[in-house]
């Protein structure tokens, strides 16, 4: 049902938990679907993802897929995560059961989530410095 | 690695001693039981040392047994024929909204030809009284098919009580008995019951078999027609290995059942009692008591079942669970959510379903394994807060 690379990525999820000084969070789906991904980011100042972290509530493709982005996008720009495909997530994880697509659509859903989210901050910390 | 096989509500293991029977009509014994010749006769006296040991296990007479491809035929064969055949008597059926779906879709598509169905609620054990069927029941209602014992939450149902009610009433009473046959005792007259379903491969018999009970009386057309095997009720030649293993299987089954009753829920207690001491925040699904001898089903909060399913196969332990996820659509279990059991709380149940080969070793290292998987995958979840 699951390849080699999904059950390893399942397995051994790389990037798994929450990261300290994080200034990106999206969380995507809903418990009622059996599937929520949450997503950190730590972006530095030349809007590089230092470092990225993932928690997810569902199946063994949700957990492969958070994991597999996340390694997608650390040390990419936030321009190029935004790119990130679930497409391409599939791909690196050399494929899914058609059921477990949507897996790869929350993944791809919870990078664009952070990456959001981290502009929002980012604007709001303009439009304090400018305030000040 | 070490194997421990706990699904066994999904399928049990063919056991030796009914591979041994089934052999010689693989074999040598190959004549077509319909054939007057030494060849079909010989077919045809394993036929009847079958289906008189299948007879004998719940108390029925020989003639009262079809042989068919499973439970899921049994099912459709009784329900559809009832309603096909007495719909002149009333065009109301009465089940339960936590049966198998070989019953709640038959009955789904007989909705679609006008009948009228009442899906009886259950309560937080996933349980139906008497009392509520009969406060179901109508002028037209023609038949009540209520299940033996529920095959994800294992929780039996008061059929004694409800046979009695039908039969007090005059309405047809079908029992979906697949989870229940080999593992309680099951008297068809004692109990009232008219038509009961059930599958060789869930008693260690063989896959691809299994018999419907229909009460001498009761005229049901067949499913299937053709030849007039199975005295006219089902038509194809016989599945002879398959019916033999299924006779073997359900007499080794049924012998000396109490005491397997008794070992087995010891082992399946022991997970109950002690599952909850090693994973805080988990809840049994399904009725303390009045429940199958080998079902355990849980429901551990903050995390979801097809995970839980693939990390336990991954430390050699199969089960099975109600999530989304191992359905094959969006939503968790039928039964769980009939029990009022939250979305979230349905998709993180697992199922361990044991038998009479389940040692206390297997449930030890289940004990051992399953709070572990438990907290790794708490430590991914974004709903587990520690």
């Amino acid at each position: 049902m699951y390849t080699e690379k999904v059950l390893d990525h399942f397995q051994n999820p790389r990037n798994m938990g929450e990261i300290e000084n994080y200034n990106g969070m999206g969380m995507v789906g809903n418990a009622k679907c059996g599937d929520i991904m949450q997503m950190f980011i730590r972006v530095n100042d030349e809007g590089i993802i230092e470092d990225v972290g993932f928690k997810t509530f569902g199946c063994g493709a949700a957990v492969a897929t958070s994991s597999m982005a996340t390694e997608m996008i650390k040390g990419k720009s936030v321009d190029e995560a935004l790119k990130l495909s679930n497409e391409a997530v599939v791909e690196a994880l050399e494929g899914l059961p058609p059921v477990k697509i949507h897996c790869s659509v929350l993944a791809e859903e919870a990078v664009k989530a952070a990456v959001d989210d981290y502009h929002k901050r980012m604007d709001e910390k303009k439009a304090e410095e400018n305030n000040a | 690695m070490k194997r421990v096989y706990l699904d066994n509500a999904a399928t049990t293991k063919l056991i030796p001693e009914v591979m041994n029977e089934m052999i010689p009509y693989m074999t040598e014994v190959y004549g077509n039981p319909s054939s007057p010749h030494y060849f079909g006769q010989q077919s045809a006296m394993g036929l009847d040392k079958a289906r008189r040991r299948v007879a004998d296990a719940i108390n029925a007479d020989p003639s009262e047994i079809i042989f068919m491809s499973g439970g899921s035929e049994a099912d459709n064969t009784a329900i559809r024929g009832i309603a096909e055949r007495y719909a002149k008597k009333g065009r109301h059926i009465i089940t339960t909204a936590v049966e198998h779906h070989a019953v709640l879709h038959t009955c789904q598509m007989l909705e679609k030809q006008g009948f009228e169905v009442t899906y009886l609620p259950v309560d937080e054990y996933g349980m139906v009284t008497v009392d509520q069927v009969r406060e179901a029941m109508r002028d037209d209602t023609v038949l009540v098919t209520v299940m033996f014992a529920n095959n994800e939450v294992g929780t039996i149902m008061p059929i004694p009580e409800i046979g009695a009610l039908c039969h007090e009433r005059k309405v047809f009473f079908h029992t979906d008995a697949v989870q229940a046959i080999g593992h309680l005792p099951i008297d068809v007259k004692a109990m009232n019951i008219d038509m009961l379903s059930m599958s060789a491969h869930k008693f260690h018999g063989p896959k691809g078999v299994g018999a419907l009970y229909l009460r001498k009386g009761i005229v049901l057309p067949p499913l299937i027609y053709g030849g007039a095997q199975e005295r006219n009720r089902r038509a194809g030649t016989e599945n002879v290995p398959g019916i033999v293993g299924m006779g073997k299987a359900i007499e080794l089954a049924c012998t000396d059942l109490d005491k397997k009753m008794a070992s087995m829920s010891a082992l399946r207690d022991k997970l109950i009692t002690e599952l909850p001491k090693r994973i805080p925040e988990i809840k049994l699904n399904g009725h303390p008591t009045k429940r199958l001898p080998n079902n355990v089903n849980f429901s551990i909060k903050y995390i979801e079942g097809e995970s839980i399913l693939l990390m336990l196969d991954l430390n050699g332990i199969a089960a099975s669970s109600g999530s989304a996820c191992t359905s094959g659509s969006l939503d968790p279990s039928h039964v769980l959510l009939a029990m009022g059991l939250t979305h979230e709380v349905a998709h993180g149940s697992v199922r361990m379903t044991l038998c009479d080969e389940t040692t206390e070793e297997d449930v030890d290292y289940v004990l051992e394994v399953l709070p572990k998987v438990a907290e790794r995958l708490r430590k991914m979840s974004p709903l587990y807060h520690e």
